[in-house]
């Protein structure tokens, strides 16, 4: 990863510290991108590379809800609980899905087969309510949907 | 591609495309590939469509677009040139669809658009009153044109605002342009763009920024996200204009996390443009710079909120900071560069303004909120989607005529704009007029633009619930009253909706609410109280069906009313004692019954119930019901009349007041009331103002004590401590009080004025039903 390529043009303007903060964001994006989470020593080696602080790269990478630091299923369930799809039964969504597999919001199965999480919109509000598994968007669940969706997880 | 450098070599440019886009002869089908169209089979259509154009032989062009705004019915698609508009397109509809519309001239029927199964079917898409009434400015692209297509976009007069802003106007002209097109900012708070622009211009320092806020955090949004994925173009074009004005040049577009196609859109558009020359170094061959950069969010909500935004690009935590600085000062913008940051939306506004003048702008929308909004119309409305909306618009013309009403025909609550920092507005609001001003005055804000509609099935305890938590959790937790002020306002709301509410939560709630707001830093906290204060403004009763009665009428909440079974639907299936965890639903000879001592109202019969069999009741109703057999129906007079107040009594009868003066004697008074068939009088003084009461019982009393009424003054034996009530008094506190008083006439009075006297007897009468039902089940 070369620095100067994430931050772009702008990076001519900034001083060498600047520079290396702002590459964090994408870093983390990139590196949880690679290994479904971010492993500790991921993060230590990129602490030294960039030589910033661990404590800082910990703190910032812990106040935005994208980063996860255990490692995450290989089908990501996420139930949307926007706004349009609450009024829309997605708690009826939610429950059903936490029933089947035995976890909550942000957890994993043990034999890593799924995470549960929920979204705030993902933008299909017309088809409310709406999850998503890996990168499969499903629209107007009912109770149909849902057993399929189930089925689809299990897989 | 050649690289253009000089408004000569676009204008060819464009001239050559012109041939070869969009041949208004041509066959040509525009998918619409956004999200939830994509979501819903848009792209196996378009394989489907490619697959019969070769075996058929028949060329047709394929413009996958972005979002055209009806995304409940996709995916939809344009076939032209007949113009014809299908929804729920199928693969299996495509072979037909080519047949009768592109082989052959006419619509096919069964793919068209229909208001229900018995109407019409509407083949052009401006027929459907969906589109009829919007007016697409911010939108204008989407829909029309392939979003990694730059080609497509300069053919429809993409680029064309820049070239004039460039090359016949100054700097200044351009931004005293879109300063006299009174442009607001469309990401919440209104701010005229103009005057912000000014700001970042005059600020010293040779390097600018200008950043396009595209995290749209407001959860039930996505107007932002479709011009990112469907327009990135006219973004890119409404960011460049503004660098040309205010002398910037680097640009940024910041990105909601969870949208990833926007990214990659946003990637394409940048890569094109520069190749062209309309991005980057010397564009069209001047001596402006302007190059666009993307930067992703990573799920943080305050983000959005531009000083956090900054401080998340330079690649720290997202935490607001004070203002001043302001982000268009220098030390305050990022890198402590001056920096300008608008909506996705407000810059998709600029281009238009540019080329069609600030006159064009203003002449549509209201004076003080000019131009269009576009709305994420959601919720309980049959036809959910994006609209764009001259404003001055009203919320009924949105939600009935566009939206075409309630979804099942239910009945409408509430409507929800404004997101997490806005409010819900009832019924009687439907005509307000959809700008800045009036929907702040009125309790709500525009916001970024979510609109969501609510029934009868919809808590508004529940939706305020829904609201706080979301920003509770996403409160970056800086300053105390955000953070534990919203906590300790959530509980709370916990509480009222698990049935445990108490009598004072109400107004914890709002004076919790004014702190926060008075103690925040941020947007985030300033507005997180909104939610609650405004359906506690306008649907407090609900607020108080859930602490004062344990009821949730539209049976959200569990934990809250009385669970029976409706014995006369219930058809004993068994669903119900199966569903519940608790054994309360238990099996008789001849029925099943719910046991309301172990019933826990988790709701778990109710959802499992196939035929709405299990209905939950007010607690006190069942009482009544069962307690005194009154049957279900009579339960809502009752409960009407114990609600009502003497006023409701005195206007169904008006009862002659009969009044004396101080001095009459006795036996006038008495005589009066033989005369009259009543049994008091009222004493008034010289004002005629209450001074005392004479009954039945007064005369009794005064025969027994041998007094002689026929010349003592009524004033020497009146009863002078009068019991009066207002007539604003429920009835129901009336019985108490003449209960516990014993007494038998209620003289109403308002202010000095007597206006009316009810009798024990009058509101005996008046509760009736209530009263035999509770006689009967004594005897
Ligand atoms: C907590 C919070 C979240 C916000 N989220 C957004 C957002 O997602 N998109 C947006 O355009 N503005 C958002 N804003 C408003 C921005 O701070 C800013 O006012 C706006 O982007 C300015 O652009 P405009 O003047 O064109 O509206 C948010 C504000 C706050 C306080
Ligand atoms: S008001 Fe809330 S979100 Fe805003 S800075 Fe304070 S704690 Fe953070
Ligand atoms: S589920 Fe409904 S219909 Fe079936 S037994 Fe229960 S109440 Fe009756
Ligand atoms: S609220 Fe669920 S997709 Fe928008
Ligand atoms: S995504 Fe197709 S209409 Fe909105």
């Amino acid at each position: 990863m070369k620095v100067d390529d994430v931050i772009g043009i702008v990076s001519e303007k900034l001083s060498d510290e600047q520079k290396k903060r702002g590459v964090l964001i994408h870093a983390f994006q990139s590196l949880q991108e690679e290994h479904n989470y971010l492993p500790e020593d991921v993060l230590v080696t990129l602490a030294d590379d960039l030589g910033l602080p661990l404590s800082y790269v910990y703190s910032t990478a812990t106040f935005y809800k994208q980063f996860y630091f255990t490692p995450r299923g290989r089908k990501i369930v996420k139930i949307c609980t926007g706004t349009a799809c609450h009024v829309r039964g997605a708690s009826a969504v939610m429950d059903k899905i936490t029933d089947e597999f035995g976890v909550k919001d942000g957890e994993t199965t043990e034999d890593l087969a799924m995470t549960l999480e929920t979204v705030g919109c993902i933008g299909c509000c017309g088809l409310a309510p709406v999850a998503t598994i890996n990168e499969d968007i499903i629209g107007e669940i009912d109770n149909k949907k849902l057993d399929s969706m189930i089925e689809t997880i299990k897989e | 591609m050649p690289k253009l450098s000089s408004p000569n070599d676009l204008k060819e440019y464009r001239e050559s495309i012109k041939n070869k886009t969009f041949d208004p002869d041509a066959l040509r089908a525009r998918v619409c590939c956004g999200t939830a169209c994509a979501a819903t089979g848009a792209h196996k259509v378009i394989d489907s469509f490619q697959k019969e154009a070769a075996d058929s032989g028949v060329e047709i062009e394929i413009v996958k677009t972005g979002c055209q705004g009806i995304c409940q019915k996709g995916p939809v698609l344009k076939i032209e040139p007949m113009n014809i508009f299908y929804q729920r397109t199928k693969p299996a509809d495509v072979a037909s669809i080519m047949n009768y519309s592109m082989v052959g001239n006419m619509p096919y029927r069964q793919g068209l658009y229909r208001d229900s199964i018995l109407d019409d079917p509407i083949p052009l898409m401006n027929d459907i009153p969906f589109y009829k009434k919007q007016k697409r400015i911010a939108l204008r692209n989407n829909g029309v044109v392939d979003p990694n297509n730059i080609d497509h976009f300069i053919a429809v007069g993409g680029y064309a605002g820049l070239e004039k802003a460039l090359f016949s106007m100054s700097p200044d002209e351009v931004l005293n342009e879109v300063d006299k097109a009174n442009l607001r900012g469309r990401g919440g708070a209104g701010f005229p763009a103009g005057k912000k622009w000014a700001h970042t211009k005059s600020a010293p320092g040779d390097i600018k920024l200008v950043i396009a806020n595209g995290d749209e955090g407001d959860p039930g949004a996505f107007m932002d996200r479709s011009i990112m994925e469907g327009d990135p173009h006219g973004l890119l074009e409404g960011m460049a204009i503004n660098a040309y004005a205010i002398g910037a040049q680097y640009g940024f577009v910041y990105v909601r996390h969870e949208y990833p196609l926007a990214v990659k859109n946003l990637k394409i558009a940048i890569k094109q443009a520069e190749e062209l020359g309309l991005l980057g170094n010397n564009i069209l061959g001047t001596d402006f710079s302007f190059t666009v950069d993307i930067r992703e969010g990573a799920g943080a909500f305050v983000c959005g909120e531009s000083t956090a935004l900054v401080a998340s690009i330079e690649g720290e935590r997202g935490f607001p900071r004070p203002r001043p600085p302001r982000l268009s000062q220098p030390g305050g913008g990022a890198w402590g560069f001056p920096t300008n940051l608008n909506n996705i939306e407000t810059f998709a506004c600029v281009p238009i303004i540019i080329e069609k003048g600030a006159d064009y702008f203003t002449s549509i929308g209201t004076k003080t909120s000019p131009g269009t909004k576009v709305f994420a119309l959601t919720g309980k409305v049959k036809n959910t989607g994006l609209v764009e909306v001259p404003m001055g618009i009203t919320l009924r013309e949105i939600i009935f005529d566009i939206g075409g009403g309630m979804l099942g025909d239910k009945e409408f609550k509430a409507v929800q704009t404004g997101g997490p920092s806005g409010g819900c507005l009832p019924a009687e609001n439907l005509d307000l007029k959809v700008d800045f001003d009036t929907l702040w005055a009125a309790g709500s804000m525009m916001g970024s633009g979510g609109m969501v509609v609510l029934d009868e099935d919809t808590c508004m305890v529940d939706v305020a619930k829904f609201f706080l938590s979301f920003t509770q959790s996403e409160s970056c937790g800086k300053c105390p009253p955000c953070r534990i002020g919203t906590y300790q306002m959530l509980q709370i709301l916990e509480r009222i909706t698990a049935g445990e509410g108490e009598q004072g939560d109400i107004r914890k709630l709002v004076e919790l609410g004014q702190y926060i707001q008075k103690g925040s830093l941020c947007g985030l906290g300033q507005s997180a109280p909104n939610p609650v204060l405004s359906t506690i403004k306008y649907f407090r009763e609900e607020y108080e069906e859930h602490i004062y009665e344990k009821y949730c009428r539209a049976n959200v909440c569990s934990g809250t009313g009385a669970f029976v079974i409706d014995q006369n639907t219930c058809f004993r299936c068994g669903l119900c004692k199966e569903a519940c965890a608790f054994g309360a639903v238990t099996e008789t000879k001849t029925r099943y019954i719910i046991d309301r001592n172990a019933c826990t109202q988790c709701k778990a019969c109710y959802t499992a119930c196939p035929i709405d069999a299990v209905l939950i009741k007010k607690p006190r109703h069942v009482t009544l019901e069962e307690v005194f057999k009154v049957p279900t129906e009579d339960i809502e007079i009752i409960d009407r009349r114990a609600r009502m107040i003497l006023k409701d009594i005195l206007d169904k009868k008006p009862s002659a007041v009969i009044t004396v003066t101080q001095d009459q004697t006795a036996d006038a008074a008495v005589n009066l009331m033989a005369e009259k068939k009543v049994s008091d009088v009222l004493v008034v003084d010289d004002s005629g103002k209450l001074a005392g009461i004479f009954t039945e019982r007064d005369v009794v009393r005064n025969i027994h004590a041998k007094i002689n009424l026929e010349t003592t003054p009524i004033k020497d034996i009146m009863t002078k401590q009068v019991t009066s009530f207002e007539p604003s008094t429920e009835i129901s506190t009336a019985i108490q009080v003449i209960a516990k008083e014993g007494i038998r006439h209620l003289p109403v009075v308002e202010g000095d004025k007597i206006v009316g006297m009810i009798t024990y007897r009058d509101l005996v009468a008046y509760v009736l039903p209530e009263v035999i039902y509770m006689a009967e089940a004594i005897y």
